[in-house]
């Protein structure tokens, strides 16, 4: 297990996560690349995919989730009309102004038409690319859509292998499993933490944080979580009169920092979102023993987190995870939060809705762009949704 | 032969809409079908809610199922200027207004009745057949319909050709779906059991008017266009993606359609419009995305006035591509099926739409590209800028870009749509006399 040689403070370990949330550049990912020669990077979007695969070729897997508020979008905006979201233009912008130039691979999860039509795109513009539309199955029997799962996953495994020039073993995979279960337990307990203290992890810290394991290798964002938790868990920070709120719809375009820290300048702790869900996709340890594509697939069906993507074939499940995530966390409220022309996100609404106005839980809902500037109207209404929680629950 | 019909509406004096035989006849089986299903429960029939991507006419009849599509629904009340106050009835009971339109007419139209095209009460589905092909948004209509209905969904999931091939794997996963799942679970909501024998039937005479069908899209190689293969196509395809694929009446139609477009073909006629025979043809153009309904006619009217024919268009594939040579083969049933909804028009990658779109132009000599762009379709308008690019360079022809909606009145600018036609027909001009120059 890698430790901190050097922990740090909170304030420095924060600074270091948002110098790479800042970097457009990818400088991190790109020294990482040129210490070694033959090293690769494959880069993939929201909302999930087996990272194991990637690093167990050796390669390091970054997360690609647009260019957010700071980056100027000069030719992004030429190849969408007005109604489409923002990120796949944001990424096209990383992509034909040089910042993706040191990227071997590209990935596009199974999310929405608009990532599924990108994978085309990509493969036309960036023809030198290995670029490949990643399918998940929407049956989760193991006959079924395991088996295709399975498939999925040796056709993945088999490309990449391709790209390095060596097949990937099942020891490799296997010992990739391990230390992805690690990141995800880290990360699995910070939120824990954050649900039992907001106070002393707040959301935007979280965020960046969780962010950084999509810049850099995996094991270096463990020691980065560890050291974050011990460094949080030590500083003592006064606990405001905020109410406690679940976020919901970020799976995918990204909101602004200034967007989460706004939502608790306004009275609301967030104790638990679907932001970067990547980070805790799978629920649990994937089984190190045995068929490593199988037991990935064996987590996808039967332990991976619900959101908008999936299928849900047991109606009486539908929105559940929701309240059971508001009761886990002992939240007293949801927040809606969708990309504009999000259409997962915006098609599940009202069915989440539904569910949380039958067990009583209190939601409101707005919507945001990866570079939504005007913050105001934004606090107004998580402001006045604390307050009419402080007031009236439990009334 | 044409047939003409009066239009009364209370605004406008009695119009006169010509229509081909075949339209007039394409219509009385689309009302015969709607009278069919909204007489399912006197008539103890059991109804089946699908997509038309990835329809499964020929297995839903094995079952005795009727056959309703949401999307067809949908199109008849844009058609009928119902789709814009069902849209708004939608917002109003919390979906946003980004989300696509058909979703929001269809469960507008159900807050408001759920009226059937012939004034009578929709059934309610028994069961809810998602076949989710290549479109995301197919998947939360359902589960929205499930939320209300509370009927049996089943999913069966296409995968997407991402990288431009149909897999062993893609085949595998459909056909154990097909086996495993969706027929024992149609055969419980039915009462029916499954016979392989039946469905190689419907499918035999699927691959008949699927043959003929192609023979009245190809024939618009011709010059003049003997068809209009975008408007006119859309009444084309009415039967064979909807609910008649796999019927003797299918097979009827679509012999009756070729006939009457060989007929004009021999004739060197050009196609019929609302407003008649279609004058001189100026402009060969390949339309790619959907048609606004709201106001179809209008729409149409901006090309044949202008004297420009849709000589092929990727809409008119949504429902299945025939032209490359698929068919369904009664030989292998499950598989057909499976290949079937692969290989639809939005199941594909965007690479194999772009060579599909610049083989149209190259094959129906076509003067360009004209792309509609629908505000709320994804899964066609994502990547359609990129898509205009690739087929100007690799064809040299001009490519335009329009927008509207498929049923949302709210974003068809008529002024603006007509505009850019016009100033897209002067481009081709040009064009031709820059070529013409130079020859």
């Amino acid at each position: 297990m890698a430790t901190s040689l050097n922990p740090s403070a909170t304030a420095d370990i924060v600074a270091r996560a948002n110098a790479l949330f800042e970097d457009l550049s990818f400088a991190s990912a790109r020294k990482w690349k040129a210490a070694e020669l033959g090293r690769k990077v494959v880069g993939y979007m929201p909302i999930y995919v087996p990272r194991e695969i990637i690093h167990a070729a050796g390669m390091l897997p970054l997360g690609i989730v647009g260019g957010g508020d700071q980056l100027e979008v000069i030719h992004g905006d030429a190849y969408y009309q007005s109604y489409i979201c923002r990120i796949p233009r944001s990424t096209i912008e990383l992509g034909v102004s040089g910042r993706l130039d040191f990227v071997d691979g590209m990935l596009f999860p199974s999310i929405c038409d608009v990532i599924r039509n990108l994978s085309g795109m990509w493969k036309l513009m960036f023809p030198q690319v290995y670029s490949h539309y990643f399918d998940v199955p929407q049956n989760y029997r193991d006959d079924i859509g395991g088996n295709f799962y399975v498939n999925e996953l040796e056709e993945l495994r088999h490309d990449l292998g391709e790209l390095r020039g060596k097949p990937i073993t099942d020891d490799e995979l296997r010992h990739s499993i391990a230390v992805y279960n690690e990141n995800r337990k880290l990360v699995r307990e910070l939120y824990d933490f954050r649900a039992e203290r907001p106070w002393q992890a707040p959301a935007a810290e979280v965020y960046l944080i969780v962010r950084a394991g999509l810049l850099l290798p995996v094991e270096e964002h463990s020691v980065l979580l560890r050291d974050y938790l011990a460094a949080t868990r030590a500083d003592e920070r006064p606990m405001r009169d905020n109410c406690r709120v679940v976020l919901t719809g970020m799976f995918c375009e990204q909101p602004p920092l200034n967007l989460i820290k706004s939502l608790e300048l306004s009275g609301c702790y967030v104790v638990d979102d679907d932001l970067l869900l990547i980070t805790r996709w799978l629920t649990g340890d994937v089984a190190i023993d045995g068929d490593p594509l199988r037991n990935l697939s064996n987590a996808f069906l039967h332990h991976s987190e619900s959101t908008a993507a999936k299928y849900e074939p047991n109606q009486k499940e539908k929105g559940q995870h929701l309240v059971r995530a508001v009761k886990r966390t002992a939240a007293e409220g949801v927040i809606f939060a969708a990309p504009s022309f999000c259409d997962p996100a915006l098609l599940e609404r009202p069915m989440l809705q539904h569910v949380l106005k039958e067990a009583g839980i209190p939601y409101i809902a707005f919507k945001y762009a990866e570079n939504s500037g005007q913050m105001q109207p934004i606090r107004e209404q998580a402001g006045t949704f604390a307050d009419s929680i402080k007031l009236w629950s439990g009334a | 032969m044409t047939t003409t019909t009066k239009i009364v509406t209370s605004r406008a004096p009695v119009k006169e809409v010509i229509k081909d035989a075949s339209m007039v006849k394409q219509k009385e089986m689309m009302a015969a079908h709607y009278d069919r299903l909204t007489s399912a429960p006197e008539a103890g029939h059991k109804v089946a809610a699908t997509f038309v991507p990835g329809n499964l006419n020929e297995l839903i009849m094995c079952f005795d199922l009727l056959n309703n599509l949401p999307e067809v629904n949908a199109i008849q009340n844009g058609l009928r200027r119902l789709s814009g106050s069902y849209v708004l009835e939608a917002e109003k009971i919390g979906h946003s207004e980004d989300v696509c339109t058909y979703v929001k007419s269809d469960i507008g139209m159900m807050a408001k009745g759920n009226i059937a095209p012939n004034g009578k009460k929709f059934p309610d589905p028994d069961v809810l057949l998602l076949s989710y092909t290549g479109c995301f948004t197919f998947m939360k209509w359902f589960e929205l319909l499930r939320e209300q209905y509370k009927c049996e969904t089943i999913m069966l999931h296409t995968p997407y050709m991402g990288d431009g091939k149909i897999t062993k794997n893609m085949i595998d996963y459909m056909v154990k779906q097909l086996k495993e799942d969706v027929i024992p679970t149609l055969e419980r909501v039915s009462g029916v059991k499954f016979d392989i024998d039946r469905l190689r039937e419907h499918l035999k005479k699927s691959t008949k008017a699927e043959d003929d069908l192609v023979r009245v899209l190809q024939s618009a190689k011709a010059k003049p266009a003997p068809i209009d293969a975008y408007f006119g196509g859309i009444y084309y395809i009415g039967p064979i993606f909807g609910a008649f694929r796999g019927t003797q009446d299918a097979i009827d139609y679509y012999r009756f359609l070729r006939e009457e477009v060989e007929d004009r073909l021999a004739k060197g006629q050009g196609p019929v419009t609302p407003d008649g025979d279609m004058g001189k043809e100026k402009y060969r153009l390949v339309v790619e995305g959907p048609p606004n309904y709201t106001s179809f006619r209008q729409f149409w009217k901006m090309f044949y006035d202008e004297g420009a024919v849709v000589v092929a268009s990727s809409y008119t594939k949504v429902g299945g591509v025939y032209d490359f040579g698929f068919r369904h083969d009664p030989s292998k049933p499950l598989e057909t099926l499976a290949e079937y909804c692969l290989g639809v028009y939005t199941n594909r990658s965007l690479p194999m739409r772009i060579d599909m779109l610049v083989n149209y132009i190259n094959e129906y000599e076509a003067d360009g590209l004209l792309i509609n762009s629908i505000k709320s379709c994804n899964s066609f308008s994502a990547g359609q800028l990129l898509m205009m690019r690739e087929v100007e360079k690799r064809t040299g022809k001009p490519a335009a870009f329009v927008e509207s909606d498929l049923v949302d009145p709210r974003y068809f600018s008529a002024a603006n749509i007509k505009n850019r036609l016009e100033s897209y027909f002067q481009m081709i001009d040009q064009k031709r006399a820059g070529a013409n120059a130079a020859a």
